[in-house]
C-alpha cells in the first residue's frame, strides 16, 4: 500500500513505468516455484480424484433407484450409505476437513504439511464432489441405449465401459474441468497449513507482510491457470461432442 | 411348424408407489412359429411393449413361462440369459443407437460384446452395411442420419449376432409413410432371405396388413383375438378389432349400410387368393333369374395374398337368393347375410 502511494507522488510516469516499479521487487523464481508447486498439487490430486471419484460416481449411479442395480436390497443399502457419506464430506468446509484428517494424511504420505501433505485432503475433499458430478453425467445417458445394450446380452461391466462412460464422456470431461478449477481454489486454501503453492505465497507475503505486488502476481497466475483449464476442458468437450 | 417362442400364461404387475400394483399383462399366452411374421396390435397402454419385453426378460414377468428355443428363460442364470439374448434381436421406436459411435461402430457393438475377433467383426459389419444399404454412410454419426437410416442401423445391429428372432417395438411409428414402407419391406426381405422370425408390435393396422402372417389383438393386458391376418381382417369379431380393421378398409361396419333400405337381401362376400380375380359372383347369379347390385367393395392384397370383399344386394326370389348363397359357399367364398 505504501509503495503504491509513493509512486503516485513522484513525477508523472507512464502506466507501463508505474507497473514496472510496482512489480520490481517480485522475485520471478519464487513465483515459478510456487506455480510449479500448485501444478504438482493440482496434477496429483486431480489424478487421484478422477480415479476414485469415477469409481464412486459409477457405484452411486448403478445403485441409485431405477438403474442397473437399483431396486435390489443390497443396492439400496449401499446407495443410502454412500450417499450419506458423500453428503457429510461435502458439507465440511475444506479448511476444517484438512485439519480434521491430518492424522490420516500423516499415515498416507508421512507428513501432514507441505505440498505432499496437502494432496490427501485435496483428494478427500474433491472425490465426493466429483462423484456427484459423475453420477449426474451418467444420468444423462439415454436409458434406451442402456436397454438396447442389455437386450444385446451385454454384461453390466460392458455396459458401464462401452455405453455409460462412452456416452457420457462430454459430461465427464466437463465434470473434470469443474473439479480441476475447484481444486485450484482448494490448493490456495491449503496455504493455511503451509501447503506451498501460489495460494501459500499470496497468504504469506500478501496477507502477513503486506506485499500487495506479490498478491497481485499470484492472483493473475491463478486466473491464467483457471482460464487455461477451462479452455482445454471446453475444447475437449467440443471435440468429443457428437450430438 | 417348429415352435420358436412360447409364452405361457404371462402375468405382469408393475409395483407402484402409493397405489395398487398395475396389472399390465393378464395371463397372456402366445406361440410363435419359426419363420413367421407375427404382429401384435393394440391401443396405447394395452401392454404390447410389456409383452414384447418379457420375451427377452427386459421386463421380468410376475408369473408365467417364457420359452425361447426350448429353454425357459425365467429359470436361467445371468450369464446364460446374456447368451440367450444374443440370439434375440431387438429394434426400437427411437432407435437407441450410441450417439458417440459411427454407423459402423454401432453395428460392430454387439459383435464386440460377443468377443468376436476384429477381422470377423469387420467382415460381418461390411455384410450388414450392404444388407441395409448404408455402406456409404458407415462413418457418419447417428445425428447425421434420417430416421429411416437410423432404423436401418438398428436393424443391422439387431441382426449382427445372427438371431433366431427379431423383436420390433413400434419400429416404424416414428417414421413417415414412405420410410415406413421401405423399413417394412426390408424386414420382409430379412424374413424371407434369412428365415428370421419376426415379432412386431404396432398400433397401425396398415403395418399388420403389409407384412404379417398372423396377428394378435391386445386390449387391457389380454389378447382378445388372434389368427391369420386374413381371417382376422375379413371376420373381425371383437369390437376393438373391428375398429382397427375399419381404419384401413372401408368395407366394414360402415354407417352408410345401416341407413340402406333396399328391396333385396344384403350379403357380405369375402374372396381370398386367386379367386379374387375370378368372375365367381357373376357366374353364380347368371344361373338364376336374380340380379345383384354392388353396394361396397374392395380388392386388395394382404401381404402377398389377394383378397376381396363385396357387399352385395341380391334381388330376386328367396329361392334364387338362397341358391346363390349356397353356391357361393360351395365355390369357397365366405358369405354372410347382413
Ligand atoms: N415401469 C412401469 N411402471 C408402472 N406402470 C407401467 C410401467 N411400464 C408400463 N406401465 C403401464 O403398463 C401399461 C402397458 O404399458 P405398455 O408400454 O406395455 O403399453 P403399450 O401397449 O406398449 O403402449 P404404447 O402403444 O403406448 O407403447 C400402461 O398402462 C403403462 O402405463
Ligand atoms: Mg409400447
Amino acid at each position: 500500500m505504501m509503495m503504491w502511494m509513493n509512486a503516485e507522488q513522484e513525477t508523472p510516469k507512464t502506466v507501463w513505468e508505474t507497473l514496472e516499479t510496482f512489480f520490481a521487487e517480485v522475485d520471478p523464481k519464487m513465483i515459478s516455484k510456487a506455480t510449479n508447486e500448485t501444478l504438482y498439487m493440482l496434477g496429483y490430486s486431480l489424478l487421484f480424484t478422477v480415479i476414485l471419484g469415477l469409481l464412486l460416481g459409477v457405484v452411486l449411479f448403478l445403485t441409485s433407484d431405477k438403474q442397473l442395480l437399483g431396486g435390489k436390497l443390497y443396492a439400496r443399502i449401499l446407495y443410502a450409505v454412500l450417499s450419506f457419506v458423500v453428503n457429510v464430506m461435502r458439507s465440511v468446509p475444506f479448511v476444517i476437513l484438512m485439519i480434521l484428517i491430518m492424522p490420516v494424511t500423516k499415515m498416507l504420505v508421512g507428513t501432514s504439511i507441505g505440498v505432499e501433505g496437502s494432496i490427501p485432503p485435496l483428494v478427500v475433499a474433491a472425490v465426493p464432489f466429483f462423484a456427484r458430478l459423475v453420477e449426474s453425467a451418467l444420468r444423462e445417458v439415454d436409458r434406451g441405449v442402456i436397454e438396447a445394450a442389455t437386450a444385446m446380452g451385454a454384461s453390466r461391466g460392458m455396459i458401464v465401459l462401452n455405453v455409460l462412460l462412452r456416452e457420457s464422456r462430454t459430461g465427464l470431461i466437463a465434470a473434470v474441468t469443474i473439479t480441476a478449477v475447484t481444486l485450484v481454489s482448494y490448493t490456495a486454501m491449503s496455504g493455511v497449513i503451509g501447503g506451498g503453492g501460489l495460494g501459500d505465497l499470496a497468504l504469506r507475503y500478501g496477507y502477513q507482510r503486506f506485499r500487495l505486488d506479490i498478491m497481485v502476481v499470484t492472483v493473475i497466475a491463478l486466473v491464467i491457470l483457471v482460464q487455461i483449464l477451462q479452455m482445454v476442458g471446453d475444447a475437449l468437450v467440443r471435440y468429443f461432442s457428437r450430438k | 411348424m417348429i415352435l420358436l417362442i412360447e409364452l405361457i400364461d404371462i402375468e405382469k404387475q408393475y409395483i407402484r408407489k402409493k397405489a395398487e400394483p398395475f396389472i399390465a399383462l393378464r395371463g397372456v399366452s402366445l406361440k410363435l412359429e419359426k419363420g413367421e411374421i407375427f404382429g401384435v396390435i393394440g391401443r396405447s397402454g394395452a401392454g404390447k411393449s410389456t409383452l414384447l419385453r418379457s420375451i427377452n426378460l427386459l421386463e421380468r414377468p410376475t408369473s408365467g413361462t417364457v420359452i425361447v428355443g426350448g429353454d425357459d428363460l425365467t429359470k436361467l442364470g445371468e450369464k446364460e440369459l446374456q447368451e440367450k439374448r444374443k440370439k434375440i434381436g431387438m429394434i426400437f421406436q427411437h432407435f437407441n443407437l450410441l450417439s458417440t459411435a459411427t454407423v459402423r461402430e454401432n453395428i460392430a457393438f454387439p459383435l464386440k460384446i460377443s468377443k468376436l475377433p476384429a477381422k470377423a467383426i469387420r467382415q460381418k459389419v461390411d455384410e450388414l452395411l450392404e444388407l441395409v444399404g448404408l455402406t456409404a454412410q458407415q462413418h457418419q454419426y447417428p445425428r447425421q442420419l434420417s430416421g429411416g437410416q437410423k432404423q436401418r442401423v438398428g436393424i443391422a445391429r439387431a441382426l449382427a449376432n445372427d438371431p433366431d428372432v427379431l423383436l420390433c417395438d413400434e419400429a416404424t411409428s416414428a417414421l413417415d409413410p414412405q420410410t415406413t414402407d421401405s423399413i417394412l419391406s426390408l424386414l420382409r426381405d430379412i424374413n424371407r432371405k434369412m428365415g428370421i422370425t419376426i415379432l412386431l408390435i404396432t398400433h397401425e393396422m396398415g403395418v399388420i396388413r403389409a407384412i404379417c402372417d398372423r396377428v394378435a389383438v391386445m386390449e387391457y393386458g389380454q389378447i382378445v383375438e388372434s389368427g391369420t391376418v386374413l381371417d382376422v381382417f375379413l371376420n373381425p369379431v371383437h369390437p376393438i378389432t373391428r375398429e382397427f380393421v375399419s381404419e384401413v378398409s372401408d368395407t366394414l361396419g360402415s354407417e352408410a349400410l345401416n341407413a340402406f333400405a333396399g328391396a333385396g337381401r344384403v350379403v357380405r362376400i369375402n374372396f381370398r387368393g386367386e379367386q379374387t380375380y375370378e368372375p365367381v359372383l357373376y357366374e353364380t347369379v347368371r344361373g338364376t333369374s336374380a340380379t345383384f347390385a354392388i353396394l361396397q367393395g374392395t380388392v386388395s392384397r394382404m401381404k402377398d395374398v389377394p383378397y376381396g370383399q363385396l357387399i352385395v344386394e341380391l334381388r330376386g326370389s328367396d329361392e334364387d337368393v338362397n341358391r346363390i348363397i349356397t353356391e357361393l359357399g360351395q365355390r369357397g367364398l365366405a358369405v354372410s347375410e347382413l
